[in-house]
């Protein structure tokens, strides 16, 4: 109960949250109808406290504006037109935003975006800023942008404006949810990724501004205000924005432990779904990334059937971001979860894959992700929904060409690949000198380090204190693991792709100075 | 009371917006009338049977369908076989069901289609080409411009390779991760092309430039930052009907339409904003802004200073935002002078946090496949939240280097806007001159791709019904789609908006005499 009192207050004082915590009001309440409390508690204890919350609305009720109602103008002053005459109220009414923007505005930066920032501030550069602070903290890869820009010089403008192309193929108005042309790229170039072990349907694909709002959409269409995902956690620290922000849903941590290789146990998500059941909340799915950002291992054959089993159990969906397939740089084998579905026809409308090019074909600034999903309602949708965030045409275009070329896409992804694996190799090798060691990770762009020997208090604050150690002594920006909502303290995130070769020893001085300390 | 009861008995499709009404429709009644007792006795009852109502139903499974979409969802359980654990083994639970969409997704895709929508789709399957398909359906009902494309075609076949990597642009430059809220070069460029288009009566101020992915994301990042969910904003009517997705879809807005009558000329009326604004408090509903387009759109009128400055004062009284919708500012063919918000508010200092203006490049620039919009405000907290938003709607680093560079040259620019000003007075007027001729009258409008058409004449009865039975006519008789009034919530029926922008001028005949053909056969009936 204590949490029904809790909200009940918080009713009367907060401005804008009305809806949220009318919703919990309710909720709590039908725990106690359907279980422990009966009837007859069930209404006494919400007349009560609804005779207090009126009560404490009706002592306050002159006050001018926090009240969750319209805020009342103070009848008894009048003002006159405006201009020349100075408006007796002009000053008295600051003009409220909204509850959930204000949530927004004034959300504290975790260490994460703390540390994007200060890099963008103070970046290094070999010759214009060698003291700057070095970037290993933004999931991005530069290592075949080479590759790109050759292409990009010899064809940019015969791909926007070439030939066959007309102006009014970029300048009107397109389908929001992407040009088919591009769809039936991207279909090949993600099953070109997954070395053809699937093929995908383009007609089936929604193409956004980037995943971000991939992943808001599919956060919109399956689930509703106050629902709730489970994510195993360690998870990439931009998630909590792209879901909960804007959607009014919450993400339940399902937490994963460096003694399991941090890989999803059934028995953690069951766990979990049953602590959500019991809190009230409705648990609408499971957001797993495959390969994992940012452990960066990758989920067998066998643990993608028991996660759709459990899905299937509890008749929720799965959404699988899939959007660093095609950047593995191990052994083992990535396996897709539209490979699982190719053999598990029920399940397919509980299933929905998101991607992009932002990883696999480096190009971040040019924004394009994809919804891909065998679900009829969900893909409607997403394509009525792409109003509000849909890729510029003269992009499309020039990434249909680009996709096109095969011979350049295969060489691209051969090469990408390549680099990315010698990158890893000595980038961790660097490591291991200082005595870091790391998950054994097999794709992504970066490596999960365990830096807990080095934490001066075995908690949360000692993981702090190393993080700002690292960015104000070192200089070097990386992500701490409270910031993916890591459990165990002391794991850090190190992105390796925005370096040069002969920046890593760099790297690794900077980092032993702290090490050393 | 009969409003508080209703809410209860729909419980559980939306709690949370069925939640918070609950609460507030009792704030009425402790602030004045009914006072403590009957306001807690009140909600006492009702909890008791919701209560009970509750208890009665709890024997069905825990994913109770959203009773909102019961007769589909049931349907589809019936569809669901009994299925086998992956693997041979047999799940015991396995046929729990259909994985259920939100209800959100759920009332969004079972929306129907309005007039315009319907239209629009029609065009996409069998639009006229003068070779291929003479007698194709003819586009009046989509508001894009592309008279003046050839200006543009010619500007990038000359500059488009060293706008995107040339000269001083590197390849990091386009391809790696880019504010999400604009490129800092291109916010200079955009504040400069919208004072050009507002002829230099107005400066803008890049920092507080916003830019989207399309003015429609502008629109709704707006929405998200001054109204919460269940909160409503009051739009003149007749308005563009793409407001209605745009804004109740995701962030739970709600639009009260405020009614313009032909009798005014269509124009905003401040005591019909007043009566809006009492009755939806009446409703104890929170009115949280007012959403204007300027030009109007699909009147075409403008707003005169006159009305701004009222509109300010009301907002100011009742202590609300303006939404303002300044898309077709440079769009305006007629000796009207256009007067921006932003103009308003320099001489209205102590208003400055509660006026918002959209604006994009899709109509003034003819570009809407570029997908660029702007949210522009003076309101801190609005700026960083909605630069933290566009997260979800940025837009693609190359198109924006492109447009850095086309925005920059500022001779181009202002050759574009004057010979694109001339070529839509001259077509409005061929346009409107053969309306004319067939007795139909259009509303006197000085902006925008549109005229709104008086063909009341041509109903029977006169009610929506008619009005739809005309517009079903020009779409199915004379393959014309135009946008009937109904779809822009107009109250008089016969009102229809025909956009005229993406004809040539050799083409209005053509559409002056497929209307004829209706028209005539109106008169015989």
């Amino acid at each position: 109960m204590t949490q029904t009192e809790e909200t009940t207050t918080t009713g009367g004082g907060r401005g804008g949250g009305g809806a949220k915590t009318a919703m919990r009001v309710i909720v709590p309440l039908q725990g106690v109808v359907q279980g422990r409390g009966g009837l007859v508690l069930g209404s006494i204890i919400p007349c009560a406290l609804f005779y207090f919350l009126q009560f404490y609305l009706k002592r306050h009720r002159s006050e001018p504006d926090p009240e969750p109602t319209p805020p009342d103008p103070p009848a008894g002053l009048h003002r006159v037109q405006s201009r020349l005459v100075l408006s007796p109220r002009g000053s008295g009414g600051a003009a409220h935003v909204s509850g959930r923007a204000n949530s927004v505005a004034r959300q504290a930066d975790t260490p994460y975006y703390v540390g994007l920032k200060r890099v963008s501030e103070d970046p290094y550069d070999v010759e214009s800023s060698p003291d700057g602070v070095i970037q290993l903290g933004l999931a991005e890869n530069k290592l075949s942008l080479d590759l790109v820009q050759k292409w990009l010089a010899a064809n940019a403008r015969e791909s926007i404006l070439g030939r066959d192309l007309s102006i009014s193929g970029i300048a009107t108005y397109q389908p929001l949810d992407g040009l088919m042309e591009l769809k039936v790229a991207v279909a090949g170039f993600m099953s070109q990724i997954m070395e053809k072990t699937v093929s995908f349907n383009p007609s089936q694909i929604v193409l956004t501004a980037g995943a971000t709002p991939a992943i808001e959409m599919l956060s919109f269409c399956l689930a509703d205000a106050g629902n709730a995902f489970l994510v195993p956690s360690p998870y990439y620290p931009d998630l909590d924005r792209d879901v909960k922000w804007r959607t009014g849903v919450e993400i339940i941590p399902v937490p994963c432990r460096s003694a399991d290789n941090f890989s999803l146990s059934t028995t953690a998500l069951d766990q979990a779904f049953n602590q959500a059941k019991k809190r009230g909340l409705k648990v609408r799915g499971v957001i797993i990334s495959n390969p994992s950002n940012p452990v960066g291992n990758l989920f067998n054959r066998e643990t993608l059937y028991n996660l759709l089993d459990f899905a299937r159990e509890k008749n929720i969906h799965i959404i699988s971001n899939e959007i660093l397939a095609g950047s593995t740089h191990g052994s083992e084998e990535f396996v897709s979860m539209a490979e699982i579905i190719d053999s598990e026809d029920f399940d397919r409308n509980r299933v929905h894959i998101v991607y992009g090019l932002s990883k696999d074909l480096t190009l971040p600034g040019f924004r394009v992700g994809v919804v891909y999903t065998f679900n009829e309602n969900v893909l409607v949708a997403a394509k009525k929904m792409a109003r509000f965030s849909s890729v510029s045409a003269p992009t499309q275009r020039l990434l249909i060409s680009m996709l096109s070329d095969a011979k350049f896409i295969q060489n691209f992804i051969k090469t990408n690949r390549e680099r990315l694996r010698r990158m890893y190799i000595e980038f961790v090798d660097g490591l291991k000198q200082l005595g870091i060691d790391c998950m054994k990770s097999s794709g992504g762009f970066y490596c999960w380090a365990d830096m807990s020997r080095l934490l001066r208090s075995y908690s949360e604050k000692g993981e702090l204190e190393l993080w700002d150690k690292l960015l104000n002594v070192a200089k070097i920006n990386v992500t701490p693991g409270s910031s993916c909502h890591c459990i165990e303290p002391g794991w850090f995130r190190l992105c390796f792709t925005t370096l040069e070769k002969n920046d890593i020893p760099i790297v690794i001085e900077r980092i032993r100075k702290v090490t050393e300390s | 009371m009969t409003r508080t009861r209703s809410d209860t008995e729909s419980d559980s499709p939306e709690q949370t917006s069925t939640g918070m009404r609950l609460i507030v429709p009792l704030q009425g009644i402790v602030h004045g009338r009914g006072g403590l007792i009957l306001g807690s006795l009140i909600p006492c009852a009702l909890f008791y049977f919701l209560q009970f109502y509750l208890k009665r139903h709890r024997s069905p499974p825990p994913e109770k369908p959203p009773p909102s979409s019961s007769p589909g969802n049931s349907a589809a359980n019936l569809a669901v076989f009994p299925r086998t654990l992956s693997r041979s083994s047999l799940s015991v639970r396995g046929s729990a069901g259909h994985a259920h969409v939100s209800s959100r997704a759920d009332s969004i895709v079972r929306e129907d289609d309005s007039p315009y929508y319907v239209g629009l789709d029609r065009v996409l399957k069998d639009r006229y080409d003068e070779l291929k398909n003479p007698n194709g359906i003819i586009q009046l009902g989509l508001s894009e411009n592309t008279l003046s494309l050839d200006l543009i075609e010619e500007w990038l076949s000359k500059n488009l390779s060293n706008s995107i990597l040339g000269g001083g642009l590197s390849i990091s430059g386009i391809a790696t991760y880019q504010p999400f809220d604009g490129l800092l070069e291109l916010k200079p460029a955009m504040a400069g092309f919208m004072s050009q288009v507002m002829e230099r009566t107005v400066s803008f101020n890049p920092s507080q430039i916003v830019l989207t992915s399309g003015a429609t994301a502008a629109v709704e990042i707006l929405c998200f930052c001054l109204a919460d969910h269940g909160n409503a904003l009051l739009v003149p009517t007749p308005y563009y009907p793409g407001f209605d997705r745009d804004i109740r879809w995701r962030t739970g807005v709600e639009l009260i339409p405020v009614h313009c009558r032909s009798s005014d000329n269509f124009s905003l009326s401040i005591t019909a904003l007043d009566q809006a604004y009492n009755h939806a408090r009446k409703r104890a509903q929170k009115v949280c802004g007012i959403l204007i387009t300027n030009p109007s759109n699909p009147v075409g009128n403008i707003l005169t200073r006159e009305t701004l400055y009222s509109l300010l004062d009301f907002a100011r009284e009742k202590n609300i935002h303006i939404i303002c919708d300044e898309v077709f500012a440079g769009s305006t063919f007629g000796n009207q002078e256009f007067v921006s918000m932003a103009e308003i508010l320099d001489s209205e200092d102590s208003d400055k946090d509660r006026v918002h203006i959209i604006y994009g490049l899709s109509k003034d620039f003819s570009l809407p496949g570029f997908r660029i919009g702007v949210v522009y405000s003076s309101n801190e907290n609005v700026l960083v939240a909605s630069k933290r938003l566009t997260r979800f709607s940025s837009v693609s680093a190359p198109t924006q280097r492109l447009l850095i560079a086309m925005l920059s040259d500022t001779r181009f620019v202002e050759e574009y806007l004057q010979t694109n000003r001339k070529r839509i007075r001259t077509i409005h007027s061929l346009f409107v001159a053969g309306l004319k001729q067939l007795g139909i009258q259009c509303i006197k409008s000085t902006g925008g791709f549109f005229c709104w058409v008086d063909m009341s004449r041509l109903i029977r009865p006169y009610s929506e019904e008619g009005e739809l039975e005309l517009w079903d006519k020009l779409l199915n008789i004379a393959k014309i789609n135009a946008t009937p009034g109904l779809a822009c919530h107009c109250i008089e029926p016969g009102w229809f908006r025909c956009c005229f922008t993406t004809l040539r001028e050799k083409d209005i005949p053509v559409v002056i005499e497929r209307i004829r053909k209706v028209v005539e056969t109106c008169k015989t009936i």
